[in-house]
């Protein structure tokens, strides 16, 4: 007979096959992801967690038989107040008994969800799976190097600043110890030594030779010593750095939204949504993300989070404001040539009608060609199934036209706002040249 | 392994001591708890085992165990990430509790004994599986017929790297699809009217490998485009047709592995390793209340031996009886889970039942068992029971009234004309034979697997595959799963696929089914 400990064998046996369970129900756990999205709760899924999907997307089939039709006896136990020839009320599953054969498989998708526990990383993944940024913006990203210093080596010289105190005393006192520099204790010693010999009252000849030695050896340490400074310009060494082109993988998200009177809180939400996914989107692909939120009515300010989202406000609304609070921010912090620069920008399209034009000009003249992207989601109220264009939609689709750095889209419903992400950022099928 | 010989226990310090004080064990108190319940096993149950290897897991590595059938290694397959990921789920959310051992029919006999397991529970699932168990796959004659314990491991091996390299060569796509299949399949997968045939699973499958490089070496497509000498009427003949092929045929795969005519030579491999592999689970659910009664049995006796015999004190063994109890529960048929027979409680009901005839019969034992009441072997009688038998058989042969009181069973009619269930017979005087009898009948094998089979192949027209579903009464095939499963048959065959459902009484057709396979490439 042998035991064996197996508890320290490697674990994770089943990773494998857990992968393939996934690569085979990819589309039902890809569908699965996008209604948590729909149903609003992102930023939980997000963090990984437990999805359902459908169990016949894993079904595995097999002959078997059902009972359709005819009689069939049963043994079971339990009888407590039956006799010969009673009839019992047929349960209203159909068979009798919990335990009838074949019922409970009876088809495919009779069987309860599966459950599926993601990490982030893999329900991301599946997320968007299908979605890029947009070739324009892959272009720019390679184009827009940016020069970081990077460590390389150490110098004999540079810029004092730079100096490399532990290689600098590393130096220093190896050539102390090969050029036998005194220490500054031993000094100390051989003076003592002599000042004690000196004050003796009374010194042998012994003592005399001895005090002329140590004065010798005195003379000679002190000689050592001036001679060989404690630090060197041989000594010193310099952090070197030389420049090498790093693509930029830092992106910042700008999210304006419109909270003027005619924004409902309804409306906001959708934006909120859409900002959402964009944020997701972005983390996935950049080291980085910084979020500026920007809200304005008639004017614009920045905001925090918590107050983009929940602050009521009321107003008019001047969109340009907000364009101008923008490109302030940006210029201040964000330069282009360090940043990936993307916009959302929410509003229900309403502007003020002197506004509009400049808006369109601040647009196309100073910020599409600064940023990366820069995506319209224009609100549609939830009353109106045939809408006019608003000032701002004709105004901005002009300047589409002409950049394909904007684009703009309409949504009118929760349900709306994943197919419009997709179609903003689904991968081209004409890949770069 | 040493057999000891003495009688009873005869410990070296004179007066029998305690073999473990205390939840925690050790593999110091695991190997005394061993020897201590080997010395009953062997002198007083007479038992044989195969070598044992016992190994201590942890949870997790319990359920990778459940996922691949308590098999020590398997071959990788989503369906099995499927299986663990729901087994994981439920164990996760506190829905299902993981078994305390796990033991697979192989020689030497591994045992999986987890590590969260008290002191007496690992001594009570050493005696469960490591001897009950054991003994049971080493002496039933379903076992001995069917399988080849030496060579599952080995046999295991050689699948789990053949299908990584078929994996490598072709594809996980292409295996996937063989396997999907195949696993499809494998419930038709196996012989079940034989007869007793050894397995050797090893020298079987190096043949055949042989067999088919053998195969691939001489293959020349040449030869294909040389024109038939033969005379096509020799085909028109469904008879010699029939013959030459084998059929019918009710070893689906076996017939495919053999016979389908666009499979690759791996691919025929792959088919076969499900095949044997569905093969070698065959008999475990013939006889699994038999297995779990003899098994509960076995260690219910051995633990209350080692209480009597002072090796164990009585903080141990309530554990042991408050655990033997949670095992052995049968709810009634209107609770949660009373809709079947836990086959724990009634085979060790029987087979505890089985030892009171044999010693202390009542007068309706010897009228119901004549040929063994009061013949005062009890181990003698459950050892010839637990070779000899399966469950049918077993429940025919040895069920008895006062199990049949004791469980107050009772049998129900279900006919869908009515609209009500007849109370058909009760435990009665009158309707212990019939109640008997029917319980015998649910644990035929042909319940458990729709019998189908292949009746004719049309090798000269457009090759169509005919398959007959022999129906039961009243019991069609799962029409959505029928239809998926024919259309992997359907894969493999390469051709179109007709499965006809018949009444085997009349032979009228009830139903029909017709698939073609997917297009390829």
């Amino acid at each position: 007979m042998d035991i064996i400990d197996r508890r320290p064998n490697p674990h994770g046996k089943n990773l494998e096959n857990r992968q393939r369970v996934l690569t085979r129900a990819r589309d039902a756990v890809q569908r699965a992801a996008r209604d948590a999205v729909a149903s609003g709760k992102l930023r939980e899924v997000a963090q990984g967690s437990a999805i359902s999907i459908p169990s016949d997307a894993l079904h595995e089939p097999s002959f078997h038989r059902i009972f359709t039709g005819g009689a069939r006896d049963m043994v079971l136990s339990g009888n407590k107040v039956f006799s010969r020839g009673d009839r019992i009320q047929r349960p209203p599953s159909g068979g009798a008994g919990e335990g009838g054969s074949g019922e409970a498989g009876e088809d495919g998708g009779g069987e309860d969800s599966f459950r599926f526990v993601l990490t982030k990383d893999e329900f991301l993944d599946l997320f968007f799976d299908d979605l890029a940024l947009p070739d324009l913006v892959k272009r720019e990203i390679t184009a827009t190097e940016t020069m970081a210093s990077s460590r390389a080596g150490l110098s004999s010289d540079g810029a004092p600043s730079q100096l490399d105190l532990g290689r600098t005393m590393r130096y220093s006192m190896a050539r102390r110890i090969g050029l036998r520099r005194p220490k500054p204790e031993a000094v100390r010693e051989i003076e003592i030594r002599i000042e004690a010999l000196e004050n003796e009252s009374e010194l042998g000849p012994e003592a005399h030779e001895e005090l002329g030695e140590l004065r010798a050896a005195l003379a000679l340490a002190l000689r050592r010593l001036n001679r060989v400074p404690w630090i060197d310009p041989v000594d010193l060494r310099y952090r070197r750095f030389t420049q090498t082109p790093k693509p930029s993988t830092r992106a910042v998200m700008f999210c304006i939204m419109d909270v003027s009177g005619s924004m409902t809180e309804r409306m906001k939400d959708l934006a909120k949504q859409f900002f959402l996914l964009l944020h997701v989107f972005l983390e996935r692909r950049y080291k980085q993300v910084d979020i500026v939120f920007i809200r304005h009515a008639e004017v614009a300010e920045e905001v925090d989070e918590e107050t983009f989202f929940t602050d009521p406000r009321t107003g008019g609304t001047i969109v340009s404001s907000a364009l101008n609070q923008m490109i302030g921010i940006q210029q201040a912090r964000y330069p282009a040539s360090a940043w990936n620069i993307y916009v959302a920008q929410a509003s229900d399209g309403d502007n003020s009608a002197s506004d509009t034009p400049k808006s369109c000009v601040l647009l196309q003249s100073r910020i599409l060609p600064v940023v990366q992207y820069y995506a319209y989601i224009e609100i549609v109220g939830s009353g109106a199934i045939i809408r006019g264009e608003t000032d701002l939609w004709r105004g901005y689709r002009k300047v589409a036209e002409e950049g394909e750095r904007l684009v703009m889209r309409q949504v009118a419903e929760k349900r709306d706002i994943f197919p419009v992400f997709r179609e903003l950022f689904a991968r081209r099928a004409e890949a770069t040249p | 392994m040493s057999l000891l010989t003495t009688p009873l226990i005869a410990p070296a310090a004179g007066a029998p001591g305690l073999i473990y004080d205390g939840v925690d064990w050790s593999f110091e108190t695991l190997r005394r708890s061993y020897d201590a319940i080997e010395r009953i096993a062997d002198s007083e149950l007479g038992l044989d085992i195969y070598p044992n290897r016992i190994e201590v897991i942890t949870a997790e590595q319990m359920l990778d165990v459940y996922t691949s059938h308590g098999m020590p290694l398997i071959y990788k397959h989503w369906s099995f990430g499927k299986r663990f990921v729901s087994h994981q789920n439920a164990y996760k959310r506190g829905l299902m509790g993981l078994a305390y051992e796990v033991v697979i029919n192989s020689s030497p006999c591994i045992s999986y004994l987890m590590e969260e397991n008290s002191a007496t529970m690992q001594a009570l699932v050493i005696a469960h599986a490591a001897f009950g168990h054991n003994h049971f796959f080493k002496n039933n004659r379903l076992f001995r017929e069917w399988t080849d314990p030496s060579g599952i491991i080995d046999y295991l091996e050689f699948a789990r790297a053949y299908i990584a390299r078929c994996e490598e060569q072709h594809g996980v796509r292409a295996v996937e699809r063989i396997i999907d299949a195949a696993h499809a399949l494998q419930n038709q997968g196996v012989n079940r009217h034989s007869g007793a045939k050894l397995m050797d699973l090893k020298a079987e499958q190096q043949r055949d490998r042989e067999r088919r490089e053998h195969e691939d070496r001489i293959y020349n497509d040449l030869w294909r485009t040389v024109p038939s000498t033969r005379a096509p009427a020799a085909f028109d003949n469904a008879g010699e047709r029939r013959r030459r092929l084998g059929l019918p045929e009710e070893n689906l795969l076996y017939f495919l592995e053999k016979n389908a005519p666009r499979l690759a030579p791996w691919e025929r491999e792959v088919i076969r390793i499900v095949r044997l592999i569905a093969q070698y689970f065959y008999p475990q659910p013939q006889a699994k209340m038999m297995n779990e009664g003899c098994a509960t049995w076995v260690h219910q006796t051995i633990m209350t031996r080692l209480h009597e015999t002072g090796q164990i004190n009585d903080a141990a063994y309530l554990e042991v009886i408050h655990s033997t109890t949670n095992v052995i529960t049968q709810p009634g048929f209107d609770r949660p889970g009373g809709g079947s027979f836990n086959p724990y409680a009634l085979g060790f009901a029987m087979m505890k039942d089985i030892a009171r005839i044999c010693e202390q019969p009542t007068d309706e034992d010897r009228a119901w068992f004549p040929d063994f009441a009061g013949n005062g072997d009890p181990v003698g009688t459950l050892r010839h029971a637990w070779s000899e038998f399966r469950d049918e058989s077993f429940t025919q042969q040895f069920l008895s009234p006062k199990v049949m009181r004791d469980f107050r069973m009772f049998q129900l009619l279900d006919d869908l004309s009515k609209p009500y269930l007849l109370v058909d017979e009760i435990h009665d005087e009158t309707g212990y034979r019939e109640i008997r009898r029917a319980l015998a009948r649910s644990y035929d094998p042909s319940q458990f697997y729709a019998e189908i089979e292949i009746v004719d192949v049309d090798m000269a027209g457009d090759r169509c595959l005919r398959v007959e579903h022999r129906t039961r009464a009243g019991q069609l095939l799962a029409e959505q799963d029928a239809r998926s499963t024919l259309r992997h048959l359907a894969d493999l065959w390469g051709y179109e696929v007709k499965l006809i459902e018949i009444d085997p009484q009349t032979d009228a057709v009830l139903a029909t089914h017709s698939v073609s396979p997917a297009k390829r490439n």
